[in-house]
């Protein structure tokens, strides 16, 4: 037994440790580090307690974004799951349901600034009697309604915003709940059929309880993508007209003008906070499966 | 027995097709653009692309220095438009600018007159001498036939700072793909393929890392990059990505090395081949799909993204990436739309042609990553 085999313990932490590294510098100090901020103030780092999450409270902007992301969260995770499964399984019969599956999943691959740039000339609205090049305005005077600035009209393009993000996720819903659907075993199906169950009841009694744990996984991950959604936002309309979300307000605060380190942290640890229980969840789960 | 069937099959191809339309078609509105003569842009929505445009606008005859004798008074005489394009109607007000057909003669306060043709050519006749410096003012509406062309994709990848933008991103995204890889591979293989304690709990803290938001990383690592030197630039960014992806890197190789039977690696073992060669030899060659499938994923999100390059890297010509630059031509230039068009769709090709030449490693790495959190 040479000298290696008796440190044979150490190999996996060595195989680990770049990962490790990494996961320690970008993942665990920032965390820390921006809870600490969080509690701090100014150039001399004077320990402030939670005074800035007490400013917080009061602060228009922060409880505007703080409900703008509520909203955020309810309709995106919830609307983006629905339209999946429903390309997912309505695409599955057709002989070119994979033509129009690429054509749902295709905009997963844009960017956000890219999406904004598209729905740009979605939204986009001209003033005065100049002819409407948006076509969501060129459809309303079409329909001989007034042409609305949507993306100035607050809650609507609140909505608005939202559809972008919509529109980009749903193809990664469906690639998901697709595969789900797959992997239920034939002979299940095949035996409520013979049992009478029409299409219908087919899907909302035997495929819907089948991919549970899909449409679980679905729902968080679009959870955290809204989250973190900043480029839609902070392109398309800068957080102006009542948009802001809690991720363009941290960086508002940290990048904008004179940056104010100790209330952007505070409004990070905030959004840490919302993507806790998905946190908490995950490992919850991992552990129940080994 | 199929009649019950056959009203939902089709209830479903026509929902299908609608969804797949509806995706498309902001998509088809941004390459039409970008394919569009700029003016024509302005003047009609790129649903119309295949149609002729109408553009209104007011122009003003010649003024009273050009004036000429006529048969009977004073004239002036010019043309209004350019060869190519025809005359549809025009008029002398902006409430009614299209109120006269090319041809018509219209009469004019103190005996004034005024007519149009087809072709713009104008006369206004007068029996006294102009005075007028200034000349009519004319609405006139003109078709101009529908056109194609590259133009703008040639102007933006040249003369726009496109084309330094496209390799910075590059030269962002390359590195950036590579070494999570790398890292990741190492982390992966002791997680999956050896049995030691403290396992769960690595994973556990790899799990939990996946879904902290990258706002919050970025003041506490800029002073940590600025402390170690590295500022913002090429290394700075790399290095970011290269955490902000290593937790889904490690899941996704993970998963895929479980796969790889135990039987060849304790016999590749019994044989004697280093860990090493077992990683390099046995394990990666068989998860190249997974690595691929990542590669891809990873590829697309650095590509697409503007924080992190805004953050590490910097805004000014030479660092800037393509979603920055498509950023910065939309605050400044936003209603340039055959620049932003362009632009845009230079940015969105490198994305797609990775997402339609992997598709399919790609979808398997999206359900593997996404596999913790069910």
């Amino acid at each position: 037994m040479g000298i290696w085999s008796r440190l044979a313990w150490l190999r996996p932490w060595l195989f680990l440790a770049p990962a490790a590294v990494f996961l320690i510098v970008y993942g665990g100090w920032p965390v820390a580090g921006t809870i600490w901020r969080s509690l701090h103030q100014g150039d001399d780092a004077a320990w402030v307690g939670l005074a800035h999450y007490a400013w917080l409270w009061a602060d228009p902007g922060f409880v505007r974004a703080l409900a703008n992301t509520a909203l955020w969260l309810v309709v995106v995770p919830a609307l983006t799951t629905a339209l999946g499964l429903m390309a997912a399984h309505l695409s599955d019969g057709l002989r070119w349901g994979g033509l129009a599956r690429a054509a749902i999943f295709l905009p997963t691959a844009i960017s956000f600034t890219g999406a904004a740039v598209i729905w740009k000339f979605v939204y986009d609205y001209r003033g005065g009697d100049q002819m409407q090049v948006g076509l969501l305005n060129a459809l309303r005077v079409w329909l001989g309604a007034e042409p609305l600035a949507w993306l100035s009209l607050p809650v609507w393009n609140s909505l608005l915003l939202m559809a972008v993000l919509i529109w980009a996720q749903t193809g990664f819903a469906m690639v998901i709940l697709h595969a789900a659907l797959r992997a239920i075993p034939p002979q299940i199906i095949e035996a409520a059929h013979l049992d009478g169950a029409g299409p219908w009841r087919l899907f909302w009694q035997i495929r819907l309880p089948q991919i549970r744990g899909a449409l679980a996984v679905v729902w968080t991950a679009i959870t955290i993508m809204v989250l973190k959604v900043f480029d839609i936002v902070h392109v398309m309309t800068n957080g102006q007209w009542g948009t802001q979300v809690l991720a363009t307000q941290v960086h508002d605060w940290l990048f904008r003008g004179v940056p104010d380190y100790g209330r952007g942290s505070a409004v990070a640890v905030v959004l840490m906070a919302l993507v806790l229980p998905l946190m908490l969840r995950n490992l919850w789960s991992a552990r129940a499966r080994r | 027995m199929n009649r019950g069937r056959r009203i939902p099959a089709r209830a479903a191809a026509v929902t299908v097709s609608l969804m797949a339309v509806l995706w498309l078609v902001p998509v088809l509105g941004l390459v039409v653009t970008a394919l569009r003569p700029a003016d024509q842009i302005a003047a009609s929505g790129w649903w119309r692309a295949p149609f002729a445009t109408q553009t209104t606008t007011a122009l003003r005859t010649a003024g009273a220095g050009v004036q000429g004798p006529g048969d009977t008074g004073f004239v002036i005489e010019g043309g209004l438009l350019s060869p190519r394009a025809r005359l549809q109607a025009w008029g002398l007000t902006a409430r009614a600018p299209q109120a006269h057909a090319p041809g018509d003669s219209v009469a004019l306060s103190g005996g004034r007159a005024l007519t149009v043709d087809a072709e713009g050519r104008y006369r206004l006749t007068a029996p006294g001498p102009f005075t007028d410096p200034r000349g009519q003012r004319i609405f006139v509406t003109t078709a101009t036939p529908p056109r194609l062309t590259l133009d703008n994709l040639t102007r933006v990848t040249g003369a726009e700072g496109l084309g330094r933008a496209l390799a910075n991103t590059l030269a962002v995204a390359i590195p950036a793909t590579a070494l999570p890889i790398l890292i990741a591979a190492f982390a992966a293989h002791a997680l999956a393929g050896m049995r030691f304690a403290g396992r769960g709990l690595v994973l556990a803290a790899i799990i939990g890392l996946m879904v902290v938001p990258p706002q919050l990383a970025l003041i506490p690592l800029l002073s940590l990059h600025n402390a170690l030197g590295l500022g913002k630039g090429y290394g700075s960014v790399w290095l970011a990505h290269t955490g902000f992806g290593l937790p889904l890197a490690i899941f996704v190789l993970r998963s895929a090395m479980a796969a790889v039977p135990r039987d060849i690696l304790d016999a590749a073992r019994l044989d004697g081949a280093s860990e090493l060669r077992i990683l390099w030899g046995i394990v990666l060659p068989l998860c190249l799909p997974a690595v691929a499938g990542f590669a891809a994923l990873q590829f697309l999100w650095v590509w697409n993204d503007l924080l992190v390059a805004t953050v590490f890297l910097g805004n000014t010509p030479g660092q800037q990436v393509l979603s920055g630059h498509l950023r910065a031509l939309m605050g400044a230039r936003g209603g340039e739309w055959h620049i932003l068009a362009a632009a845009a769709l230079v940015s969105l090709a490198v994305p797609v042609a990775v997402f339609a030449t992997l598709q399919r490693p790609l979808r398997r790495a999206l359900a593997a990553g996404a596999e913790p959190r069910c």
